[in-house]
């Protein structure tokens, strides 16, 4: 017999926990700690206080492997001084899964609202005991629970719960819980992981403490931070039916022009109208059915906007109506006023009242499916702005790569913003060459995502395969070189094609624009390695000049029976006036 | 380059090689003194710049010329090269003291002018004797010797040690070696009316033994094979300084009658140079025809043997009858044959019957 059951969303991260990135121990440690950092990161970024982590990790249990510890329990804490979270929100926030703060549309680090929890959960699952909450807004009070999570049920069990005074003003989260980890397996990811947080996160201050009591630190650069977000609303180009669906179920609006405008990013009363024109939601009045003051008003509208209707009277335009054919008000004034343009018509209509759009509450679903399908057809909608991204920046990301890693030259771009399927994105590419980048048989890539380092999936990854792609021989670079190169997107939605948030998708559209920035910090590179070429050339040229000129002159003196070596001073010299002038 | 037509004696032509390389050193010198980048000028040595001349009977450089400078980043390495090698060459000279390719080669490094490899350095002897129109000889530097003289020639050595000191050149039964002390020699007196070059050492001792110097009134000359060019300008001045008609006996096939002919108008590679030649002397077998006359034994040419006398077809050197004839002749009869083949008719024939017909013949 089969069995019917549902199951709750936290039952289901629980029976699929590969998805998110809890694989094995190994996995499940470093995913664990980049969650709650990625966290902490996001509370800072709220707060615009540059952030300081600290984060601890001890063992309770663990195998030694190596010298190193290996499988066993261990026990992590994570400490930010980001916005903190508001008391009531604490249980939810860290014992129910798919609950969060980052379901709008602005870029953040995180967008599930799953892994913190599902650090948790996992935490749980493996040892069986709760989690350690400790946070405040910067209140006098400070808010500490101990939470398990009801799996079955999706919901925050509280074990305890205590209220302390906050007399230092303290803000920020602690979280502290038990897992089981494999630390050594797990250590040179999170290393990495840690030093390319850095990288990107130029502002922040990063501890970390390893269950051998080693202390890794890295030092901010800079305070100053990238601006942060803006929130906004969604694209046209972006949205699906289920979007539609819910916001007609909240909207407040009663007509579509109103509805369009209010709910949608960078549509006015014109494109709102000209869109819903061209998808067949307006209905214009029959011209045999209006009155005479209704011809009257019609009139006074026109003469308001001269510069498209001169000469025209009530009597003329009556006269016109009743011997007019046109089904509708909009053909009746495109046949008759044919010069005027179409939005122009639109806007008096709907201004005089002619206009009737259907109730957006009253949509039905058929009328949802196809206005969805003509907002991508549509090409009059304005691209997306992209003050709802929260790119690094140049200075940053120059300050970031030097600071991690020293290298000779850098170079950095940040591209113009773009979109892809309504979701707008900016690419940010830097190269950076020698100093303290390792000389590989290949270019080393880091790539980042809303600030995020991807580690894992590189050979998938979009920018792998348009750095792959590319000719290098035409920017002078040769696969021995000591080169890193770093790809940033931010975007509202990252084109991720896992849950675990590891690579990024081939998007043509985020395809071209990482070529276009890499090629332009490749350029940058090609002219700053075509110099050092030149000046290299130059140098040993003047060694041949100094190291065979002495001996001409030594070797002539004595063939021609001088005493006196011939001054060479003045050719050499004249050697190294070239190299000035070249430099 | 002039063609020096009068003969020079041998301690005159070391003092005019001191006196080029003295000039050569000053040019430069003067030079670097304006403050100008030292530059030179010397015919090139390409193939392209490499003609025959049948006035002189022997390969000549053309009228192109390359310029060497120490301002070119490419030039100044060999243009040092250059400068070091005549240095040395002076010092060689002016010492009395020879040397060889190979040496040229190792003494380089003790003044830090290390030479790729010993082709380099060859090719930068070359380019002085470009430069100085003498050949390396002069600079006294020679190449590993194993070419020989006997008969009754008495020379006057010039090097150091032996100088003044007289020797007839039939006092040693193996014959001499002709070395840097022999070829520094000035001769003295000969009672011989004819020289005799001969390829292979095993007739050379044959011809010694029975006694050909006394029946022939000859000087014999053991070639070894292709003519080291000390050699060839032996024959040369033994041709010119003594009047002495010169016979060449050689395997017969194509690389022993080019043996003959290098001794004759010389090779394209020493183009540059000049009395290495004696073009007035007689290859006088062992002919394509004497093997078909002498019905000599022989073997059957190979393909490497035929490509080579095509070759020599094209080669303006062998315009002459003989030449033609010659090579007409093996090609057709598709046969060679080594000197030693006339032992089949007994070990005195060659000297008794053929040799006194060849240099009738070819007189």
């Amino acid at each position: 017999m089969v069995t019917f059951e549902e199951i709750s969303p936290a039952d289901f991260f629980y029976r699929n926990r590969d998805i998110a990135g809890f694989t094995n121990p190994a996995r499940a440690i470093f995913s664990s700690i980049r969650e709650l950092v990625e966290n902490a990161l996001d509370a800072s970024d709220l707060s615009n206080i540059p952030p300081e982590i600290y984060i601890r990790l001890s063992q309770e249990d663990a195998e030694e492997t190596q010298g190193e510890l290996g499988v066993g329990v261990y026990r992590l804490r994570v400490m930010d001084n980001g916005s903190g979270i508001p008391a009531r929100h604490i249980p939810s926030a860290f014992g129910q899964v798919l609950f969060g703060s980052k379901y709008k549309l602005k870029q953040a680090r995180g967008t599930f609202g799953l892994g913190g929890t599902m650090a948790v959960l996992y935490g749980q699952i493996t040892t069986h005991k709760p989690v350690e909450v400790k946070s405040s807004t910067g209140t006098s009070k400070i808010y500490e629970y101990k939470l398990m999570i009801d799996i079955q049920r999706n919901r925050p069990l509280i074990l305890d719960r205590k209220i302390r005074r906050n007399k230092e003003q303290w803000r920020g989260t602690i979280v502290e819980f038990s897992l089981e980890g494999d630390y050594f397996r797990a250590v040179s990811k999170i290393l990495e992981y840690l030093k390319q947080t850095a990288l990107v996160t130029p502002y922040a201050d990063i501890k970390f403490v390893d269950p051998k009591g080693r202390l890794y630190l890295f030092t901010r650069a800079t305070k100053k931070m990238p601006p942060p977000p803006k929130e906004t609303l969604p694209h046209p180009y972006g949205v699906d039916v289920e979007t539609i669906q819910r916001l007609i179920r909240v909207t407040e609006c009663q007509n579509m022009v109103g509805f369009m405008q209010k709910h949608f990013h960078r549509v006015g009363g014109g494109i709102s109208l000209s869109f819903l024109e061209f998808a067949g939601f307006i209905k214009s009045e029959d011209p045999k059915r209006l009155k005479h003051e209704d011809v009257v008003r019609l009139v006074h509208m026109m003469k308001k906007s001269k510069k498209f209707f001169d000469d025209v009277n009530v009597e003329k335009v009556g006269r016109l109506i009743k011997t007019a054919h046109s089904r509708n008000m909009l053909e009746f004034m495109e046949t008759h006023f044919p010069k005027v343009d179409k939005n122009v018509i639109l806007r008096l209509l709907l201004a005089a009242g002619f206009i009737k759009t259907k109730d957006p509450r009253k949509l039905r679903s058929d009328e949802v499916v196809r206005l969805v399908r003509m907002m991508k057809r549509f090409n009059g909608f304005l691209p997306p702005d992209a003050s709802c991204l929260s790119p690094l920046g140049e200075e940053l990301l120059e300050t970031g790569i030097l600071k991690e890693l020293r290298p000779e030259f850098i170079a950095v771009s940040q591209r113009k913003p773009s979109t892809y399927s309504g979701h707008p994105f900016i690419v940010e590419t830097a190269i950076a060459y020698g100093g303290n980048i390792p000389k590989k048989d290949d270019i080393l890539i880091y790539r980042f995502a809303n600030r995020i380092p991807l580690l894992y999936d590189e050979a998938s990854d979009v920018s792998v395969r348009v750095i792959k792609s590319m000719n290098w021989r035409r920017y002078k670079v040769t696969p021995d070189m000591p080169i890193a190169i770093l790809v940033h997107v931010c975007s509202t939605k990252v084109p991720y094609k896992t849950v675990g948030k590891e690579f990024i998708a081939d998007r043509p559209e985020v395809n071209g624009e990482i070529l276009n920035g890499i090629r332009e910090v490749a350029r940058e590179l090609q002219k700053f390695l075509t110099k050092r070429e030149y000046v290299e050339k130059e140098r040993r040229r003047l060694t041949v000049f100094s190291k065979y000129l002495p001996k001409i002159a030594r070797f002539s003196t004595n063939l021609a029976g001088k005493k006196e070596e011939p001054n060479i001073e003045l050719l050499l010299r004249s050697v190294k006036k070239i190299e000035e002038q070249g430099d | 380059m002039k063609n020096r037509e009068i003969e020079i004696s041998v301690k005159e032509r070391r003092k005019e090689v001191l006196r080029n390389l003295r000039r050569f050193g000053g040019r430069l010198y003067n030079q670097m003194e304006k403050g100008i980048f030292p530059r030179i000028r010397m015919p090139s040595r390409s193939t392209e710049n490499i003609f025959y001349s049948p006035e002189l009977r022997q390969y000549i450089l053309g009228d192109k010329t390359v310029r060497r400078s120490a301002r070119n980043i490419r030039h100044i390495r060999p243009f040092t090269q250059l400068v070091w090698a005549g240095y040395f060459a002076s010092e060689l000279t002016k010492n009395r003291k020879t040397s060889t390719l190979r040496d040229v080669y190792y003494s380089a490094q003790a003044y830090d002018m290390s030479f790729k490899d010993q082709a380099e350095s060859n090719s930068i002897v070359t380019d002085l004797e470009t430069v100085m129109g003498f050949s390396r000889e002069d600079f006294k530097v020679f190449p590993e010797e194993r070419s020989a003289i006997f008969g009754d020639l008495t020379i006057e050595y010039t090097v150091p040690g032996y100088e003044g000191k007289q020797l007839n050149l039939m006092s040693h039964p193996d014959g001499v070696m002709i070395g840097p002390a022999l070829t520094s020699s000035e001769f003295a007196q000969t009672r011989a009316d004819k020289v005799i070059a001969i390829e292979k050492g095993g007739l050379f001792t044959r011809f010694i033994e029975e006694r050909v110097h006394k029946k022939f009134n000859a000087l014999l000359v053991l070639t070894a094979g292709q003519a080291p060019r000390a050699t060839r300008h032996f024959i040369h001045r033994l041709n010119k300084e003594l009047d002495l008609p010169v016979f060449i006996f050689t395997d017969g096939d194509p690389w022993g009658m080019h043996i003959a002919m290098v001794i004759i108008s010389g090779s394209a590679n020493a183009a540059h140079l000049r009395e290495l030649t004696t073009p007035d002397a007689k290859w006088s077998g062992v002919w394509a025809t004497d093997i078909v006359d002498y019905k000599l034994p022989s073997d059957p040419l190979t393909e490497v043997d035929i490509k080579r006398l095509h070759e020599l077809e094209k080669d303006p050197r062998y315009e002459g009858e003989l030449w033609r004839r010659e090579t007409q002749k093996f090609l057709s009869i598709k046969k060679k044959a080594e000197q030693e083949a006339f032992s089949r008719y007994g070990l005195t024939y060659i000297v008794d019957e053929y040799l006194p017909a060849k240099l009738e013949e070819t007189d």
